[in-house]
C-alpha cells in the first residue's frame, strides 16, 4: 500500500494526462464526426463516398498501429509537435468514425412518422428540422455518444505505450521502481479508470432513462 | 426514394446537385492525388542530407527478400493464433457470466454483476499488464486472458439482454414440463437468445481480433510488432513507411473479411428467426445496424443503397 502513497504524486500526473487526452481528443473527435457524419447524410454522392470509405478504413484499423504511426512514422516524415500532441491526433483520428456512426444512428433512430407529421402540419425544411428532428435526435444521440467517450477513456491507455505519461504510463514506471507490490499499485491505477468510466456510464444510464419516457 | 423533409427535387435542384456532387468529387480526388506526390516527393533533412521520396525503388526493395514476407506471415498467423483462441475462451466466458447475471440466487448474481463492471470498465491493456506481472504467464497467454475476460464481459451482457427480451412464457413452460432451472436455460432460453444475438457476438470477435494488437505493448510478436516494429529495427527506418503500409492492408484485409462475414451472419439468422419468438420478439438492446432497424427521418439519404 506505501508504494500507492508514495507514488500518489505520479499517478496524479498521469491521471491529469489522461483527462487531457480524453478532453481534447474527445473534443477533436466530436467536430471530426460531425463533419463525417454531415458528409455521410449530405445528399452530394461524392462526399457520402468518401466519408463511407474513410469510416470503413479507420474503424477496421487497429489503434495501436494508428498510435504506432503517429509515434514512429510522423516524426520520421518531419512532423514532430511531441508525444502528447501526437497521440492526441492519433486517438482523435481513431474516434471520429465511431461518434459519425453514434450521431448518425441518433439521427436515423429518429421515427420517420415524426418528420411527416411536420410535413403534413406545413412546417418548413428548416423548421421541420429545428422544432421536430433535432430536439429529439440530440436526446437519443447523447447515450451512444457517451459510450464512445468511455471506450476513449479506457483508449488512452493505450497511449501511454507510446511516450506520453498517462495512467497506465504510470502504472508502468512505478511497477518497475516497486515489483513487490503490484498488485496494490495496478488496482489503484484501475480505480482511476473505473472512477471515469463508471460516473460516465451512470450519466450515460440516466439520460436514457429519461429518453424513455419522453418517447 | 425521396426525403420527407423537403419536395422532392426538380430538374433544375437534381442538376445542381449533380454538379456539386462531381465538383466535390474531384476536389477530393486532386487533394489524394496530391497527398500522394507530396509523400513521393525527394525531402530534405536538417542536415542538409536529401532522402529519396517514399514510393521511390529504394524504399520497397526489401519486399523482394522473401524471409520478409516469411515474418510477415508469422506475425498474421501469431495474430490470428491468439484471436482465435481469446474468442473460444471468451464464448465460453460469456455464456458463464451471462448465466451468473441472470441467476436467481443472490450470492450468484451480485457479485457477477459488480466483476462485470469492474471488467468493462477497465482497459484491456492494462488487464495485460495486470496479468503479465501478477500471474506472470507468458505473454502469449497474458493477451489471450486479459482479451477473453474483457470481450467475454461484453458478449455475456450481449445474451444477457438475449435472454431478458425473450418472452416469458418460455422459461415457465420449461419449468412446467418438469425441467430443473439450469436446464431451462441450457436447452430452451439460451439456444434462442444466442441465435438472436449472433450478429452482436460476432462484431465484437472483430474488435477482439483488432485488439490483439494490443497485446505489442507486452511484448508478443504478433502482427504489428513483428511485420512494423522488429522489421523497421532491422532493415533500418528508411522502410518504416512501406512496412506500415504492408501491415496496415494485412489488417484491413483481415478485418474486412470478418466484418463481411459477420453481416453475412446477420442477415442469414435476420431471416431465418422463425418460431416461436416473431411476433412477441423485443428488439434487442442495441440494434446492430440502426438503419435497418428504424425507418430513417431523411428518407433514403442516409446510404443505404
Amino acid at each position: 500500500m506505501d508504494a500507492v502513497i508514495e507514488n500518489l504524486p505520479l499517478f496524479l500526473e498521469g491521471f491529469r494526462n489522461t483527462l487531457g487526452l480524453l478532453l481534447l481528443a474527445g473534443t477533436g473527435a466530436l467536430v471530426l464526426g460531425i463533419i463525417i457524419a454531415a458528409m455521410r447524410i449530405s445528399p452530394v454522392a461524392s462526399l457520402r463516398g468518401f466519408a463511407t470509405v474513410y469510416t470503413e478504413i479507420v474503424r477496421n484499423t487497429p489503434l495501436t498501429l494508428v498510435l504506432f504511426f503517429c509515434a514512429y512514422i510522423l516524426p520520421y516524415l518531419q512532423f514532430s509537435p511531441g508525444y502528447f500532441v501526437l497521440a492526441t491526433i492519433g486517438l482523435t483520428v481513431y474516434t471520429s468514425p465511431f461518434v459519425a456512426e453514434a450521431l448518425r444512428s441518433g439521427v436515423n433512430g429518429v421515427h420517420v412518422g415524426q418528420a411527416e407529421a411536420a410535413r403534413s402540419v406545413g412546417l418548413t425544411f428548416t423548421q421541420t428540422l429545428s422544432f421536430v428532428v433535432m430536439p429529439q435526435a440530440v436526446r437519443m444521440v447523447i447515450p451512444p455518444l457517451i459510450n464512445v467517450f468511455i471506450a476513449l477513456t479506457k483508449n488512452t491507455s493505450v497511449a501511454g505505450a507510446f511516450f506520453v505519461f498517462e495512467l497506465f504510463g504510470a502504472a508502468r514506471k512505478v511497477t518497475n521502481d516497486r515489483g513487490d507490490e503490484v498488485l496494490a499499485i495496478l488496482l489503484a491505477v484501475a480505480a482511476f479508470y473505473l472512477l471515469v468510466t463508471i460516473t460516465l456510464g451512470l450519466i450515460a444510464g440516466r439520460v436514457e432513462k429519461k429518453v424513455a419516457v419522453l418517447r | 426514394m425521396t426525403s420527407v423533409l423537403y419536395d422532392a427535387p426538380g430538374p433544375k435542384a437534381i442538376f445542381r446537385s449533380r454538379l456539386f456532387s462531381v465538383v466535390a468529387g474531384l476536389l477530393i480526388a486532386a487533394g489524394l492525388v496530391w497527398l500522394i506526390l507530396a509523400l513521393g516527393a525527394p525531402k530534405t533533412s536538417a542536415n542538409g542530407a536529401v532522402q529519396p521520396g517514399l514510393w521511390d525503388v529504394s524504399r520497397w526493395d526489401v519486399f523482394a527478400d522473401r524471409e520478409v514476407w516469411r515474418t510477415l506471415g508469422r506475425g498474421a498467423l501469431n495474430t490470428l493464433r491468439m484471436a482465435g483462441v481469446a474468442a473460444a475462451f471468451a464464448l465460453v466466458l460469456g455464456v458463464l457470466f451471462s448465466f451468473g447475471r441472470v441467476s436467481d440466487t443472490k450470492w450468484i448474481r451480485i457479485p457477477t454483476t459488480v466483476l462485470l463492471e469492474f471488467v468493462r470498465g477497465m482497459p484491456v491493456l492494462l488487464m495485460m499488464l495486470f496479468i503479465l506481472l501478477v500471474f506472470s504467464t507468458g505473454s502469449f497467454w497474458a493477451g489471450v486472458a486479459a482479451l477473453s475476460v474483457y470481450n467475454g464481459a461484453i458478449i455475456g451482457e450481449a445474451l444477457r439482454a438475449g435472454i431478458k427480451s425473450l418472452p416469458r412464457g418460455q422459461r415457465e413452460a420449461g419449468l412446467a414440463i418438469g425441467l430443473t432451472p439450469v436446464a431451462t436455460r441450457f436447452r430452451i432460453e439460451f439456444p434462442q437468445a444466442f441465435r438472436q444475438m449472433l450478429p452482436i457476438i460476432v462484431a465484437q470477435l472483430v474488435v477482439l481480433l483488432k485488439d490483439t494488437s494490443l497485446a505489442f505493448v507486452v511484448g508478443y510478436e504478433e502482427l504489428l510488432r513483428s511485420g512494423l516494429y522488429n522489421l523497421t529495427n532491422f532493415f533500418g527506418s528508411r522502410y518504416s513507411f512501406s512496412f506500415f503500409l504492408v501491415v496496415l492492408a494485412i489488417y484491413l484485409t483481415m478485418n474486412l473479411l470478418l466484418s463481411w462475414l459477420a453481416r453475412v451472419i446477420a442477415r442469414r439468422t435476420g431471416s431465418k428467426s422463425g418460431g416461436v419468438t416473431t411476433e412477441t420478439k423485443a428488439p434487442p438492446e442495441k440494434p446492430l445496424d440502426p438503419e435497418l432497424v428504424y425507418p430513417a427521418a431523411l428518407g433514403n439519404q442516409m446510404g443505404t443503397p
